[in-house]
């Protein structure tokens, strides 16, 4: 059992038709989930209160994960170990509680993420787009265009990718990749993007990426 | 998930809504079911998801286990294009699957406006817009909700309409279907057979005569149809299935929270208001009933609100008592509750207070008419002094802010009753500079108005609308009359509101504009973002047909009405004597205080009607 000033830590999956719900639609719902449970969450206190949970790394429109960390509290103190089942029983298809436990680190330590993706290429050679990939990949430097709060601006992606590598597969090209997490993020869909600016003949059709896990600077495994 | 739609999703606005998978849907092996019926709701997910109705028949036409019932709704702009792009046909949430595989759609009509998006759904679906092109029995296309109740200009491409309530009657409905599925009857043997079943409209099985002026001059049933369809209600709302486990949408809707329903039908009789009309006689649930399904409802969804529906609240007589078993229940958990629906003649701001603790939020009142005189003939039973009166306690327990709703365009109204209006706004800054606990805070009276629509089975559903002309003659007349820096006003347009005049009380004729501004790209046309006048007018000349002969024409007491053939219970005798007493500026008391036999108790056989 658990104090009620215990950083409590999920671990989630989202994936299948759960990847169309966005980052504020699932809090909603990951609140609403809690209160479906059974558990009540701690609020903040003032004028406005609402519920004091936070995720790591918020996740874009369409992209899926297997390594989602949400930090939270509770009024009253709960048992963990049938939480995951609990949740995920109140939870919309595609959302699956995969851990729950104390929260020893702050989110802010993770570095880097693992992440998969699958490029389709509709009319084009699998194994011929594999070879150019990595070997676009192989560059020093990647600078392309970003949209920013102030219109457009350069930013130099190459630092933030650690490890890259693609294989030709029965639907496309897999994308195994190590990326910079935080400070700076890199959204994997820049992996794409940057193709459409610099060499738009390697640009898939279709790209679709899933976060595998998180690591911290050592590369530990980050939970 | 198709290729097709996971490339096009991420590309969309709000991709969840398209998506399903939400919690509690209900899922079945659809290889185990034999009836596949896709609920359609002809607006975008959001609306349709705030729709009880909707969520209540939903669970009543799954309760049946050899129907598995789905939810379709119609896509917004963007992705309407990109599934046309794609060759993407229109789908149910739950499986995913394309409507042609379906053994019936089923459409819910709010409002005319969404008449467009139904074709357009149809079409979507794949299937032909008129009933008698779709000759097969499978996929039936029905349809039911309150435009059911003049279902006329919408009869060529219905199968048929279920009209009233539908937890019973659908059931019905869907049991005989699955007998004509298995036994492999036509098309024709089966609405035949449908229309026995009450409350169901076959319009095919009526013929139409029309005289040399335009109106109806005959309306022939067939086949045994029945001379009227009287619409379907549930005698006893305790017993009825309430769905205490609705989907809860992964995505923000309109309306994200727990409903609970006091009761159907009102009481007043408002004269331009089709809604106290049919939904009589009064039926009411017992507070016990609301406060466990209010409970249960909260513990399923994990909703954080709870809304009071109905169409006059304060009308609830065990509402203090309903309210404090759900506040029990509610604020220990920061659940809040909201009352909507609130009259002013009998408005309790201890309630108020005792809801709101927190925000203070604007207060609303439907005033309808600028003068006393004018109340009177509408039959809407509110004084300026109850106003007046509501507004004093407000003020002094710190609102701020006041909203006054207004018609313009209602039988006998005058340019006096017009800036009445602004007097009125007048009367209630003066009160709040009187009352007011902090006046540095400022003020805000705001003043809508819309344009009067008469509408079928109300007693105004003989009278003209005003032209677009008039409207704005008086809006400007209102305009100038407000001088006070603090009075807003906002207006509706008029154009909307004449086509929505044309569809209510149109005919089996004006299908063909309908079809018209569907094939000229039309659909959602209740939002203004698609809406299109000229798309409309245009469609009315080319089907040759005049606006002005729905909307602006009065009807003589005698003509035969397209919605005659739809009996809601209430005499159209008591209507008539509703409007003539409306010319004489005299009230009727509310249903409480005298009965008036308007005759919806018929519909209640052995029990009483507000009992």
């Amino acid at each position: 059992m658990n104090d009620v000033n215990t950083r409590l830590r999920l671990r989630f999956e989202k994936t299948g038709r759960a990847v169309y719900i966005s980052h504020l639609d699932l809090m909603q719902t990951l609140q609403r989930a809690f209160s479906r449970a059974g558990y009540s969450l701690k609020y903040s206190e003032g004028f406005n209160p609402h519920p004091q949970i936070s995720v790591a790394l918020p996740l874009s429109v369409g992209a899926a994960s297997r390594c989602e960390l949400l930090d939270f509290r509770l009024t009253e103190p709960a048992a963990l170990d049938d939480m995951p089942e609990k949740l995920t029983s109140a939870l919309p298809e595609g959302v699956t509680v995969t851990a729950a436990y104390e929260a020893t680190r702050k989110c802010a330590a993770i570095k880097w993420l693992r992440v998969e993706g699958l490029f389709e290429y509709d009319a084009r050679d699998r194994a011929e787009m594999a070879a150019g990939l990595t070997a676009f990949y192989e560059r020093e430097s990647i600078v392309i265009e970003k949209k920013t709060k102030r219109g457009f601006g350069k930013t130099e992606i190459r630092p933030s990718i650690r490890e890259i590598a693609f294989t030709a597969c029965g639907e496309g090209v897999r994308v195994s990749a190590l990326i910079s997490a935080q400070e700076p993020t890199l959204n994997p869909e820049l992996l794409a993007a940057a193709l459409l600016q610099l060499q738009p003949e390697l640009a898939p059709d279709f790209a679709f990426f899933t976060r595998l896990e998180t690591y911290d600077e050592q590369m530990e495994v980050f939970r | 998930m198709d290729k097709r739609l996971r490339r096009i999703l991420p590309r969309v606005q709000k991709p969840a809504r398209y998506t399903g998978g939400e919690v509690n849907q209900i899922l079945k092996d659809k290889s185990a079911v034999d009836v596949r019926l896709a609920f359609c709701f002809p607006d975008t997910y959001e609306i349709g998801m705030s729709n009880l109705g909707l969520s209540i028949l939903y669970h009543t036409m799954n309760s049946l286990p050899f129907v598995w019932c789905e939810r379709c709704f119609a896509p917004w702009g963007d992705m309407y294009a990109e599934m046309k792009r794609e060759g993407v046909p229109l789908y149910a949430l739950e499986s995913g699957d394309p409507l042609s595989e379906f053994d019936a759609l089923a459409f819910s009509i709010g409002y005319e406006m969404a008449y467009t998006t139904v074709l357009d759904m149809l079409d979507m679906a794949g299937l032909p817009l008129r009933s008698a092109e779709r000759t097969d029995l499978l996929p039936l296309v029905f349809a039911g909700g309150t435009a059911a109740v003049n279902a006329e200009p919408m009869a060529p491409f219905i199968d048929l309409f279920v009209v009233g309530e539908g937890e019973e009657m659908n059931n019905e409905l869907l049991t005989l279907l699955r007998e004509a599925k298995l036994g492999g009857w036509s098309k024709h043997d089966f609405l035949v057979r449908a229309a026995q079943i009450g409350g169901v409209y076959v319009p095919s099985l009526y013929d139409v005569a029309y005289n040399a002026d335009g109106t109806l001059a005959s309306v022939t049933p067939l086949d045994g149809a029945p001379e009227r369809v009287t619409k379907r209600i549930i005698e006893d709302l305790d017993s009825v299935p309430y769905p205490t486990k609705p989907i809860v949408p992964s995505t923000e809707v309109v309306h994200d929270r727990v409903s609970l329903e006091l009761f159907r039908g009102c009481v007043r009789g408002c004269r331009f208001c089709q809604a106290g009309y049919v939904y009589r006689p009064i039926r009411a649930k017992k507070p016990e009933t609301l406060i466990a399904q209010g409970i249960e409802t909260l513990k399923n969804t994990g909703y954080q609100d709870v809304t009071l529906l109905s169409l006059s609240t304060s009308d609830y007589r065990p509402l203090p008592g309903l309210c404090d078993g759900l506040l029990d229940y509610c604020e220990p958990r920061s659940i809040g509750l909201s009352l909507p629906s609130l009259r002013a003649d009998n408005f309790s701001i201890e309630l108020m207070e005792k809801l709101q603790k927190v925000r203070k939020s604007g207060l609303t009142f439907a005033v309808e008419g600028g003068s006393q005189r004018l109340r009177d003939a509408i039959n809407k039973n509110v004084t300026e002094e109850d106003l007046l009166s509501t507004c004093r306690i407000a003020f002094a327990g710190g609102w701020n802010s006041v909203k006054l709703y207004y018609m313009l365009g209602l039988p006998t109204e005058t340019d006096e009753d017009i800036v009445g209006i602004a007097k009125m706004a007048d009367e209630v800054l003066h009160c709040w500079r009187l009352n007011a606990k902090n006046k540095n805070r400022g003020v805000k009276i705001t003043i809508s108005t819309s344009c009067f629509i008469p509408k079928p089975h109300s007693p105004f559903q003989w009278e003209a609308q005003i032209s677009i002309e008039e409207y704005l003659r008086r809006v400007n007349l209102l305009r100038s009359s407000i001088t006070a820096r603090n009075v807003t006003y906002n207006w509706h347009d008029a154009e909307t509101s004449l086509i929505e005049a044309v569809l209510s009380r149109g005919d089996r004729r004006v299908a063909d504009a309908i079809e018209r501004v569907w094939r000229d790209g039309g659909r959602l046309d209740a939002w203004t973002d698609y809406f299109s006048f000229e798309r409309w007018m245009q469609a009315f000349a080319d089907a040759g047909l005049d606006p002005a002969f729905y909307a602006n024409r009065e009807r003589s007491v005698d003509e035969l009405l397209p919605w005659d053939v739809i009996d809601v219970g209430v005499r159209k005798a008591h209507l008539a004597r509703e409007r003539e007493k409306a010319y004489r500026s005299e009230l009727s008391p509310d249903c409480r205080h005298q009965c008036a036999a308007c005759g919806a108790a018929r519909l209640l056989p052995g029990r009483k009607c507000d009992e």
